[in-house]
């Protein structure tokens, strides 16, 4: 356990360089400068402001610099929003897009599960066929147009919901649901397939032949068993709720992460732009060595190595 | 209260499927006394299984019982709720399986899903329990049980499983083992070293047993009686003794034909049963084993064959034992 972890942490430190490496030099091969808006600042202030943030050095200069302060933890200042440094951005940022990131992930997964073993316990009868029509929707219809029908429906015809800001507990709803709408249905999908495969397993007659009742046999035998194939999708989940959530903050004006994310790469605000993306390359790796950690705690047949 | 301990009459029992009704058993019956070790013999298919599972109320979808009654102690398992068959299921019969690899959870340890089953027949505690399992892994000779408790099905071989298996199966001492093919899955020595531990136990504890197999070799080292099993029907019963030297239904013969024998002459071949077995969806008006056997008259094709008491203990359902009836009836047709 202990060297598995050693490693994941090399493998994490190297693969965050490579990322921020290839982010740097994409960045400058984007045409555009940060300080080209339509106020356009005189040639004198324009070289001024390079100066100052070292823009007018060498590409590579820049990178090196870049880099050392980066070993420091240092992820530099915004050039947009003046003297603000990047780290700070990010922790008063994050946290807002990992609420309804936290919750949208919980939802899909409890929801999800349970609809999936409901309908692999009814299969084939209405209430399948019920769930199953509406996870493949959910599969089929793309984000934005989940947020959109939400917005216009539940926010504008009936006035429910407010539709924007997120400034009390409703405002959550409409962001959350459009959020945790796509992988509720993966989930629910890929939870029927498993449970019907394990529903047949032998260890299932097995515990039928103990003695033990359906609903014992159905919590303790078939669900730690069927859900594996989830929590392996749990890693790939929290890409997307990430990256999910920079439509869903963009259209439901959230101040979150994803919301600044987009703004600095129209802006080309290269400090965060560097900084939000080594930020959220780190929090897929650590979050996928979590989901590796829990798969071995479901599942004694898997050895981390 | 009957005699017996398992007193199985009449039993019909289909599959409705979607191609239609599999009539996997046609007029079963079967009775057993305490103590007895009874060989359930026949072909793939031939419903061994499924005579063994209704036995314990475990008759799996989309099968329906359609009549006849299964006694098992004196009590009618037609008749029982579906609690009244969870109390009875792994503490008064307890099943093998024939595979023990897929048949132990995976997620599990050895020793949860040993005392599992204590814990939900008996009023042991949590401490006690590990103790019984503790006891019963000595007693179905795995080595290190302290070790064994601890790891999981992936962690032991194939051999050990069914040990395992046979520990959960004897955990509250039942009445009934049911051995469904438990050593097919197993390499040959392993497979003798279950039989003959199945053998010891038999004698330490003096439960019943159903052997289901559909190796001769396996019911001659261990039963006392013998039932022959094609298509969802009794064939043929009676001693082992009566059934190896004193064949009398022609699939009986066929089968004994077919295995190899240690002290073969040269004149002594195997002579494989020829044919394809019945297709259950359309079962033959007549014998179902008419289609393969060399001495089918024009009776086998039109009618069932009764069962001719042979003994006291040996019956046979073939129309070469009904000559009267047979007589008389080509007669009639004849006519
Ligand atoms: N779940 C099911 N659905 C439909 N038909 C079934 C089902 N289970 C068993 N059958 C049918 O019932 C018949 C008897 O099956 P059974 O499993 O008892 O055979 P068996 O004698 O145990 O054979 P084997 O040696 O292969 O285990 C077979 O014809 C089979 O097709
Ligand atoms: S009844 Fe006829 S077909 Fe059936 S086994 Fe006897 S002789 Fe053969
Ligand atoms: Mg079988």
């Amino acid at each position: 356990m202990a060297q598995y972890i050693v490693k994941r942490i090399a493998l994490a430190i190297i693969t965050l360089f490579v990322v921020s490496t290839f982010t740097f030099f994409l960045m400058f091969l984007v045409p555009g400068g940060p300080f080209l808006s339509e106020k356009a600042p005189s040639p004198a202030t324009l070289k001024a402001l390079e100066e100052k943030y070292g823009l007018n050095l060498p590409v590579t200069q820049q990178y090196k610099n870049y880099m050392l302060r980066l070993l420091k933890g240092d992820l530099g200042t915004s050039l947009k929003q003046r003297g603000r440094e990047v780290n700070n951005i990010i922790a008063t940022r994050f946290p807002v897009s990992a609420k309804i990131g936290a919750v949208a992930i919980l939802i899909a997964v409890t929801v999800g599960v349970t609809l999936g073993s409901i309908a692999a316990l009814n299969r084939g009868k209405l209430l399948d066929s019920i769930i199953i029509f509406f996870s493949t929707c959910g599969i089929a219809v793309p984000g934005f147009v989940v947020c959109t029908v939400l917005m216009y429906i539940l926010g504008l015809k009936l006035n429910l919901l407010p539709t924007f800001g997120l400034t009390s507990g409703r405002h959550y709803i409409m962001p959350v649901i459009a959020l945790a709408f796509y992988p509720m249905s993966y989930i629910s999908r890929l939870m029927r397939s498993c449970m019907l495969d394990v529903l047949n397993q032998d260890y299932m007659r097995t515990a039928k032949a103990k003695g033990l009742s359906q609903w014992k046999a159905l919590f303790k035998h078939a669900l730690r068993n069927a859900i594996l194939p989830v929590v392996t999708y749990l890693g790939p989940l929290l890409a997307y709720t990430l990256t999910g959530s920079f439509i869903v903050e963009k259209i439901f004006t959230i101040p979150g992460l994803g919301d600044s994310f987009i703004s600095s790469i129209t802006g080309r605000d290269y400090p965060l732009i560097m900084g939000t993306t080594i930020f959220l390359a780190f929090l897929i790796i650590t979050m996928n060595v979590i989901v590796d950690i829990i798969y071995k705690l479901v599942d004694p047949r898997i050895k981390l190595s | 209260m009957s005699e017996y301990l398992v007193d199985i009459r009449n039993l019909r029992l289909s599959f409705f499927t979607p191609a239609g009704e599999v009539k996997a058993l046609n007029d079963v019956s079967i009775q057993m006394k305490q103590g007895e070790v009874l060989g359930i013999v026949g072909e793939s298919g031939s419903g061994k299984s499924v005579t063994a599972y209704s036995l314990m109320g475990l008759v799996p979808e989309p099968g329906r019982i359609i009549s006849g009654t299964i006694d098992f102690n004196g009590h009618r398992v037609t008749e029982m709720t579906e609690k009244q068959l969870r109390e009875m299921r792994g503490n008064e019969i307890s099943i093998i399986f024939q595979d023990p690899m897929t048949s132990l959870n995976p997620v599990y340890t050895i020793g949860n899903q040993i005392e599992e089953v204590i814990l939900l027949h008996t009023t042991k505690d949590r401490k006690a329990a590990r103790e019984r399992a503790l006891e019963l892994l000595n007693l179905v000779g795995i080595n290190e049980p302290h070790k064994r408790l601890r790891q999981y099905p992936h962690e032991l071989s194939g051999g050990m499983r069914q040990r395992v298996m046979i520990a959960i199966a004897l955990a509250c001492e039942p009445k009934l083992l049911i051995a469904d093919e438990p050593t097919t899955a197993l390499d040959v020595t392993i497979q003798a070293q279950i039989l003959e531990l199945m053998n010891d136990l038999r004698k330490k504890i003096g439960m019943s047993i159903i052997m289901i197999t559909h190796d001769l070799g396996v019911v001659a080292s261990m039963c006392e009686k013998i039932a022959v099993m094609y298509a969802g029907k009794i064939v043929e019963y009676g001693t082992a003794e009566e059934i190896f030297y004193n064949p009398q239904h022609e699939y009986t013969k066929g089968l004994l034909m077919s295995i190899p024998k240690l002290n073969a002459t040269e004149h002594e071949k195997l002579i494989p049963i020829e044919g394809t077995p019945v297709d259950m969806l359309m079962p033959p008006q007549g014998c179902p084993f008419a289609p393969r056997c060399n001495s089918c008259m024009k009776i086998c094709l039109r009618e069932m064959p009764p069962y001719t008491d042979i003994n006291a203990d040996h019956y046979s359902a073939c129309w070469l034992l009904q000559k009267e009836a047979y007589e008389s009836l080509k007669g009639g047709v004849a006519q």
